[in-house]
Parts: C-alpha cells; structure tokens; sequence
C-alpha cells in the first residue's frame, strides 16, 4: 500500500512535472546590518514600546534592583516568580515573596503569583519587541506567560534597529517568544482592549549600560 | 504503484466533493443578495475595514523598503513552491530529530483522522485550539465533535463564532460581522456560570471570555493549532497571534498538534526576517503582532513533551500544478485583500461559502476544491466575485497578482462549461493582461470614469454568472468597479478584439 507521505511527495513532483517551473533568484536588497547609536536606538525602541503600552523604565545596571523594586511595589506585586537562572541581586531590593521557577511546578500554580520578573535575549528597536529564547535566566516559556504582571529586563547591547539585525541574533532551536506590548484583541467592533489571556501589564526595564 | 514511477506526471486530485469548508451551498451571487441586504453586517464590515486599511498603509509606509521587502517575499514563496518536495522532507527530517513525529495527510477527511486519532491516545476528551484557518478548512471540529471529542477555540472572535454557531466572515477578525450587543447575548446565554450583569463593553466582554478560558488552558491536556510559518532548514514552527491564547496552547497542554497546509514552508530560519516585517503590518496594522511563538520539535522542560506535525495537501498539489494559479499558494493569509476589497465590502465574507473570503479566497477555493462544471458548483462563480480594479494586488505583501488569477479561472470555467460569449471575452481578457501597457490603459480609460456601468452610473448588465449579483443589487457602482464596464463598452470591445486577434496570431506564430 502506498503511504500518504509518498502520495503527498509524489503529487508534488507531478505538479512540479506538468507545469514546469522558472529558476528564481531572492532579491535581499531590503535593509539589513543596520546600526545606532546608543542614544537614538535606546529612543525609538522607548517611542515604539510605549506606542504599544508596555511601560518603560531606564536605569544603569548598578540600579537594577533598586528599579525592579520600586516598579513591583508601585504595583502592589508582593508574589513574585523567578526563572532559576535569573541573577539573585536582581531582587535583592525587593521585600515581597520570591519563588524560584521549576519544571516540575504545575502551570495552574503560577497563576497564584502576582507576576515574574525575567531577563531578555535580544531587543528589536524599530518595532518594540522583546525575544525571549528560555535561557535559564529567562526560563520556560509558562512562567512569563500566566502571571499577569511581566517584568522584563532589556540590556541596551543587545536591542538591535530592525527585525533582520534581530533575527539573525536569535538560535533557531530554543523555544523563542517575541513579545511587543501587552496582550490586546480588536476583535469586538476593531475597538483594541490591552490584555486578554496573556499578562495584562508588560513592564520593561532597560539598562542603559549593559 | 503510482504512475509516477513510469515517469509520467498524473494531475494530483482536488480537495473531494462534499467534505470540508471549501464551499457554499448556493452560487456568489445569490449568497450575496442576501448578504447585501443585512445594513448591520454591511456598517460593521466597512468600518472594519477602513480602519485596517488606514493602519496598513501608516505602517507601511514607515518602511523605505517596503516594496524590496514584497519582492524578496514573492521570491521566497516562488522558490519554495519550486523546491517543495525537498523542503518538505527536509522539514520532517527536523522536527522527527527534535522529538516530534510527522504525519501526512492526503485530505482532509485524513488529516482529521489522524488528529482524531492522536487525541484519543491521550485519554483526553476535550482540546484546545489557536485560530487555525486549515483546521476550519477542513471541518475539524464537526469531526472532533462526532467522536466525542469537544473543540474549544480560544481565539475571542473564533469563541465568538464557536459559541454562537457561527461561521467565521474574515480571515483576521472572524467575528467582525458582529456587534457588541449581539456578542453580549451570546455570551449570556452560552457561556457557563458568566455574571448575568455583563454589559456591552468591549474589555468587559473580553474579561468574560478570559474568565471562561483561563480554566479550559490550566486543565486542557492536548491543543490543536495552525502554523504560520514552518521552516524546513531547522524544524522550526511558528504562530503568530495577539491575544495569548496561541501561546496558552502552544505552552501549557502535554501534546500539542499542529496541522500545516505543505505550502506554508519556508527555506531558511532567516526568511523570517522577511515574513516578520510583511505579516504584522499587512495584517493588523501593526509593526509587530504582540506575540509570536516559534518553537522546534519537543524542548524538555518546557512546553508539551509529546508534538506532532500533520502535512496537509487536500488540493495543494492540484493548486500547485496550474502554473499560473499556483502563485495563489504564496498567499500568507494576512486579509490585507479583503479590506481593500469593494466587492468583499458589500457581500462579507460568508457570500464566498469557504473558509478562505475575500479576493484570495475566489482564487484559491476553486483551486482547491475544484469548479465542477456537471454539478453546478457554487464554487464556479466565485472567480466572478470581483470587478479586477486590482486593489488587492497592490495590497498583497507577496504581490500576489489576483486579477489575473481570477481571468485564468474564469478561462478555465469557460473552457468547461463552454459558455462561447464568455470564452471569447475571456480570450480577449487574456491578450489584454499579457499587455501591461494595454492593461494600464484599460484601467485608466476605467478610472477617468468615462465609461462607468450603465447610463446611469449603476452596474446594470454583466455577463453570466455574475449577472445574478449586479441585476440583485441597485446600490451604485463603486468608481473601480468599472473595467469590467469598460469591457463590456463598444471601445472596450473594440481594444478587447483588437487584443484578441494580436494574441491568437503571437499564439499562432509561436507555435510555427
Ligand atoms: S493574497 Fe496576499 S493580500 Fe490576500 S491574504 Fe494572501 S497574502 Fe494577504
């Protein structure tokens, strides 16, 4: 008998036999290998996350935990979860409850936490989004996604200009998140409503010198 | 054994007759009489779409290099229908080596078989899924449902749909031909245990619909889901969504199963820096959709532990033998040709009978599921739905050149039904599209409104079988709408035969 994938594969090729094709060359002459500077990256990457709501705080890396602090308090946040491999100063300010993330802790669990605090692996400034890629400081996937509250720690390095320069920082086979402001639906009439099913408030904190 | 193997090609089969969402029970024109003549669906639509169109073109136009972009997008989907047999067995050689298991599906009575089957396997009796337009293709939850296995979708406008019994009227915004005080009472009476006193308010609605949901993510054992992208050098797949709830599924459930038409592979991990600037910006306007998931086989520790892949062809591969319609495969479902769409504005969506609306939708549904002319196909009147102003060529992120898809169509509709008036009008239309200059100078004749529709300046009289929806109709023609007019003028005819006559002596002399 033969198999669907051959009969799949097989169809491909007859298409392919019937109706011969041309050979086509890709044109990449859209932009690519972009630069800023420091100071004009950090600018549009700020004007584009607030467009799409997310809340915008900048620091030196020395004030991360003081800032970290001052944004969850501000929030009335006293649950808060970690990813394991997030650096432990980071909440070293900070007076509320601290729970180290783990495999083993059920997803229904974390909707008990009043948000989590991770880093970020890469920045894209001219659209305001933030990778997430699972690396341990950034953990699995559940963790930045139940909570209501996300606090993301955004090191200026490592934000790019546009989505090429992004991408091409990114490795294809860790489990990647791209996030650009809250959650949102227009569904109902076009009209937007911030906040569905992932976290309602996105909170980014950037540091400027790291 | 397949003919295949005596070297010579068999003209791969369409989706079958009477299974799937590939078709209306009743002809475009008649779906759309009475489609026409509901002013609420009608408002909402237009409003809809004007505002996506208006935020498309903002952020569009932000981008200097928005049209090098659509070239390299056309380009890849050209090159990887070209190369699509590899890249297919090259993307199951990835995902199988990151721990997920492919399957193949002929149609789509087997892909919902086969999804069928793997829920069961799990024990569970309840999944949840991300809008996925090739699960609706193929009327996966009304199978699900007669096993025994209860869908539920976790898209707001898709639950919108779902709850109310529903078909989906727009690729981006299902829902759209609903208002708030319908949405409302539907959640009242379908939505468990929701406070009786919900108003009308958008967000409170959508906190409603959070409520109901968040309990169906954090219990839901097995999800189902579409892909946007899959790439075939790393494994990698990809959805892309605004609400969360694709990241719910793609995240918290054990197994998770995605279903995948084999035409929406791509090459390279790095065309993705591609595709993420086109989609978002055609689709909903923005720079970026708030959430993308891209994930490879299983990752341990994180996300379901148990992944499969269903490859669908169900008329792909019948699509993919036309050589002019196969460019209808590149079409990456950002809806950006129905909001620019004056016929789409007026009929909405549910006149085009499938899952698919909407320019693409008149040229892809017919390649799909066929035009039976013996059976008086609803689908053969589809690639009439349109007055070929070219709006949605110029809106296509991937420079999909839809006019002159739907004139093949309407050739190849002619040519079996052997409607002669229409044959030779089409043969006419032929020579004109293989002139672009003679083209433009059609729809510039069209354009400076010197021959708009009837004296009156309203559509009165186009040819069969579009004539059933411009007789119905008494609202006036939109100003675009008049090529097909023009055509149908005494100096249209005229250019039209003068075309004709130029095209059948290159034909003839081509042959020599
Ligand atoms: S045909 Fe082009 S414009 Fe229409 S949905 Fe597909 S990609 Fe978008």
């Amino acid at each position: 008998m033969t198999t669907a994938r051959a009969t799949v594969l097989g169809r491909v090729r007859d298409a392919l036999a019937l109706a011969p094709t041309q050979d086509t060359t890709i044109p990449r002459d859209y932009r690519t290998g972009r630069t800023l500077p420091d100071d004009e990256r950090l600018a549009l990457f700020t004007d584009r996350l607030v467009d799409y709501k997310a809340k915008v705080h900048t620091c030196t890396a020395a004030r991360t935990a003081e800032v970290i602090a001052q944004v969850l308090d501000g929030l009335g946040a006293r649950r808060i979860g970690v990813p394991a491999g997030l650096d432990e100063q980071w909440l070293g300010a900070y007076d509320g409850d601290v729970q180290q993330d783990s495999a083993d802790i059920p997803a229904p669990r974390l909707d008990a936490l009043d948000g989590v605090v991770t880093a970020s692996a890469v920045g894209c400034a001219e659209t305001g989004t933030i990778f997430l890629d699972g690396s341990p400081d950034q953990g699995r996937r559940a963790l930045s996604l139940v909570p209501d509250l996300h606090v993301c720690v955004v090191d200026l390095s490592a934000v790019e200009v546009g989505v090429p320069e992004a991408v091409a920082r990114l490795v294809p086979e860790r489990p990647t998140t791209l996030i650009s402001g809250p959650s949102a639906t227009s569904d109902i009439e076009l009209e937007r409503v911030e906040g569905v099913h992932g976290p309602r408030t996105l909170v980014v904190v950037i540091r400027v010198d790291a | 054994m397949s003919s295949t193997f005596l070297g010579m090609p068999a003209t791969p089969p369409r989706s079958p007759y009477g299974t799937g969402n590939l078709r209306g029970d009743r002809k475009f024109p008649a779906a759309a009489h009475d489609e026409l003549r509901n002013e609420q669906l009608r408002r909402n639509l237009g409003k809809a779409t004007h505002t996506i169109r208006a935020k498309r073109l903002n952020v569009t136009g932000e981008l200097p290099d928005w049209e090098q972009l659509r070239d390299a997008g056309s380009a890849i989907k050209t090159d990887t229908m070209n190369r699509l047999p590899e890249l297919l067995e090259q993307l199951e050689q990835q995902v199988t080596e990151r721990g997920g298991t492919v399957h193949w599906a002929r149609d789509g009575v087997e892909a919902n078989e086969i999804v069928t089957r793997l829920v069961r396997a799990t024990g569970s009796t309840e999944v949840i899924k991300v809008k996925s337009m090739a699960t609706q293709e193929i009327g996966l939850n009304e199978h699900l449902e007669s096993a025994g296995i209860t869908p539920y979708e976790t898209d707001l406008a898709e639950l919108i749909v779902q709850l109310a019994h529903d078909k989906p009227s727009h690729i981006l915004v299902p829902a759209i031909h609903r208002n708030r005080d319908e949405i409302r009472q539907i959640f009242l009476k379908e939505i468990p245990g929701v406070d009786p006193r919900l108003d009308n308010v958008p967000a409170h609605l959508a906190a409603a619909a959070r409520a109901y949901l968040r309990e169906k993510f954090m219990t839901t054992k097995v999800a189902v889901s579409g892909a946007n992208f899959g790439i075939a050098e790393t494994g990698t797949l990809s959805v892309v969504e605004s609400e969360g709830n694709g990241r719910m599924c793609l995240t918290l459930p054990d197994t998770l199963i995605t279903v995948m038409g084999i035409e929406k592979v791509l090459p390279r991990y790095q065309d993705l820096e591609v595709f993420l600037q086109l989609l978002p910006r055609s689709s909903t306007g923005e720079r970026m959709n708030p959430y993308t998931s891209m994930w490879t086989g299983v990752t341990p520790g994180d996300g379901p532990q148990d992944f499969h892949l269903v490859l669908l062809d169900n008329g792909r591969t019948a699509a993919l033998a036309d050589r002019i319609g196969r460019e209808a495969l590149n079409c990456i479902r950002c809806s950006a040709c129905l909001n620019v769409c004056p016929v789409y504005e007026r009929a909405g969506g549910h006149a085009y009978g499938s899952t698919y609306p909407g320019p693409i939708g008149a040229v892809l549904t017919p390649q799909l599921a066929g035009m039976h002319a013996a059976k008086d196909d609803p689908n053969s009147s589809l690639p009439y739905a349109s007055s070929l102003c070219g709006a949605c060529f110029d809106a296509c992120p991937v420079k999909i050149d839809i006019p002159s898809l739907l004139v093949e169509l309407r050739h190849q509709h002619t040519e079996e039904s052997g409607t002669t008036a229409e044959k030779l009008a089409m043969k006419a239309a032929a020579g004109v599209m293989k002139r672009p200059k003679l083209f433009t100078a059609a729809q510039k004749a069209a354009e400076l409104g010197r021959v708009l529709g009837g004296r009156d300046g309203k559509i009165s009289h186009l040819p069969p079988p579009f004539n059933g929806w411009s007789d119905s109709r008494d609202t006036a023609a939109p100003p675009k709408q008049s090529f097909r007019s023009w055509l149908a003028s005494d100096e249209g005819a005229a250019t039209m035969r003068a075309a004709a006559d130029e095209y059948d002596r290159n034909q003839q002399e081509e042959e020599k």
